[in-house]
């Protein structure tokens, strides 16, 4: 093995080594997706071709809820479009670290794109901009989190009725404090710190809105206040100069 | 089949919008408006994330110290901005969310 090959196997381990809380904290969702899915008519190849073609919990739980209250497939797609514009402002906010990449490498990236390795990996090319290894990194952190996902979906089809409830133990806490790390040091200027206060207060005021557009609506408008607030700041500095 | 429809729909419409914007990173000219919005977007999905999974338990607001989510976060908050270190900030978010949950129950 040559040293080339090697500082890209060491950034693909880096990359699932910073996403192991976020793959603890995904494993009850994975398991109970499986046990719900089958509970609700879906067959079991179709329930695990879902976590493996589809890899977004979220839309998973909506579809087979759905299912379940016999809705029709367009309002059923539909809602799954919806709640994957978050993904959206993921993808479009990690633009300018892939202009490089070709276009094969985005396509496959992209498939892997969820809220845990956007959030590990805005995180690392904010610590460590221009990491020319950055594709292992994200690859690292997006196989590690779909292999969990698709075992633990698996799992909870095999258990099926008998799981236990880990929902109960509350293992989505991994998930909090490790956000938490990765936002808490980028709140250093007033208008970052008011936008995570609107995204934060915003998205428990509007948490009944359906499929989750509360957290979109939310997100969108503290991208807002936080643009606009650094457009006073900065109108401010030019006149005190 | 339908449920193959389906998933195949579900497929399509969950990478769309996953694939849509890097597919044109580098070849479309952004306004320096959208640009600076990128920085924002972590900041502001990750903190509406936050706060609905520790603040909405079993389906409502509970803020109360009795919420171990509420009191693991926010200890966590306070090694975050002391220390700036990940790492910590899971480990002793973890572990006083045991506590929490051991002393309460």
């Amino acid at each position: 093995m040559n040293s080339h090959t090697d500082t890209r196997g060491r950034a693909f381990a880096q990359g699932a080594r910073d996403t192991v809380p976020l793959i603890f904290a995904a494993i009850p969702f994975g398991v109970v997706f499986g046990a719900l899915a089958l509970a609700n008519g879906l067959s079991r190849e179709a329930t695990l071709a879902m976590s493996m073609l589809v890899f977004a919990g979220s839309s998973q739980f909506i579809a087979v809820t759905l299912l379940a209250s016999a809705a029709a497939m367009p309002v059923i797609l539909l809602t799954v479009f919806i709640v994957n514009l978050r993904q959206m402002l993921y993808s479009a906010s990690l633009m300018p670290h892939v202009k490089a990449w070709p276009q094969r490498l985005r396509l496959l990236s992209s498939y892997f794109l969820t809220d845990e390795t956007y959030a590990v990996v805005a995180n690392h090319v904010m610590s460590k901009p221009g990491d020319q290894r950055l594709p292992w990194y994200y690859m690292g952190s997006a196989l590690s989190m779909y292999g969990n996902w698709v075992l633990c979906t698996y799992v909870g089809m095999t258990l099926g009725q008998q799981i236990p409830d880990l929902t109960a133990w509350g293992l989505d806490i991994a998930m909090v404090v490790a956000f938490i790390g990765i936002v808490v040091p980028l709140l250093h200027s007033l208008p970052r710190v008011c936008c995570a206060l609107v995204a934060g207060i915003g998205s428990v005021v509007c948490y009944e809105w359906p499929n989750q557009m509360g957290l979109l609506f939310s997100s969108l408008l503290a991208i807002a206040v936080g643009l606009l607030l650094e457009r006073v700041s900065s109108a401010r500095e030019v006149a005190n100069v | 089949m339908s449920e193959w429809m389906l998933i195949a729909g579900m497929a399509v419409l969950t990478f769309i919008p996953r694939y849509l914007p890097m597919a044109f990173a580098g070849k479309a000219v952004l306004p320096p408006l959208i640009e600076r919005a990128f920085g924002f977007v972590p900041i502001a999905v990750l903190s509406a994330i936050i706060a609905q999974t520790v603040l909405i338990r079993d389906g409502s607001l509970t803020m109360s110290f009795a919420n171990p989510h509420l009191l693991a976060a926010l200890v966590a908050c306070g090694v975050a901005i002391w220390k700036k270190h990940l790492f910590l900030t899971i480990a002793v978010g973890l572990l006083v969310y045991g506590l929490a949950r051991f002393i309460l129950i």
